[in-house]
């Protein structure tokens, strides 16, 4: 079975993820679940929209999955991002790792959204009452 | 060729494609493209930076352009 989970969708299920990265060979299951926040430096939001070229994030994501393969002794890895318009609370990402012990799946888990959060194209607009931010666009 | 937009690239562009044509100009490199992009819509010159893809892949400056290629802007990506 791949070991790789690889996926852009429209929303996500996060009560699905332990399910995905469980393994007789692991003793800890690691995730990071990105999430709507409702204030930007002060400013309430309303949504988030998100974009993608999901040929390239697919591509993107699994580089980064397969680094962290290499990196850790991982047994099963996940990155799933969803696209659309998101409410506040509502979850956007959800990475992690399964691994025998715990601290190659926390380390990877961090590596996992930080480097996402770099390369892979994905673009955020925030949705605030009166105006709309596509995010890091402008200095 | 045919050059994908996303993000604010579309929003400043106005469409998600923009064709360019060998008569409007003769785009060789990523670099160039870069160029000819910040010459016809100024607001890429005031993003945070944006990098060019080649099929799909994050491409450098000197990267060389073909007609077939799937060329897209990437404006600063923002996932996550």
């Amino acid at each position: 079975m791949d070991r790789k989970i690889i996926e852009i969708v429209q929303t996500i299920d996060t009560s699905q993820v332990f399910t995905d990265l469980s393994d007789a060979q692991s003793g800890g299951i690691c995730v990071f679940v990105g999430t709507v926040r409702e204030f930007t430096q002060g400013e309430a939001v309303v949504s988030l929209e998100f974009e993608t070229y999901e040929k390239m994030a697919l591509k993107e994501m699994d580089k980064i999955a397969s680094d962290a393969l290499e990196k850790w002794k991982l047994n099963k890895v996940i990155i799933r991002h969803a696209v659309g318009l998101k409410k506040v609370e509502e979850p956007v990402v959800v990475v992690g790792a399964s691994s025998a012990h715990r601290d190659a799946c926390f380390e990877a888990c961090r590596y996992l959204i930080d480097t996402l959060k770099e390369t892979v194209p994905i673009w955020k607009k925030e949705v605030f009452e009166n105006k709309a931010v596509w995010v890091s666009a402008h200095p | 060729m045919e050059i994908l937009l996303f993000g604010i690239a579309k929003d400043i562009v106005g469409q998600s494609e923009i064709r360019i044509s060998s008569d409007d100009a003769a785009l060789h490199s990523v670099q160039e493209l870069k160029d000819f992009m910040v010459r016809k819509f100024p607001e890429f010159g005031k993003l945070s930076s944006f990098a060019v893809a080649v099929n799909s892949e994050y491409a450098q400056d000197d990267v060389p352009l073909n007609r077939n290629d799937e060329i897209a802007i990437i404006p600063p990506v923002s996932g996550g």
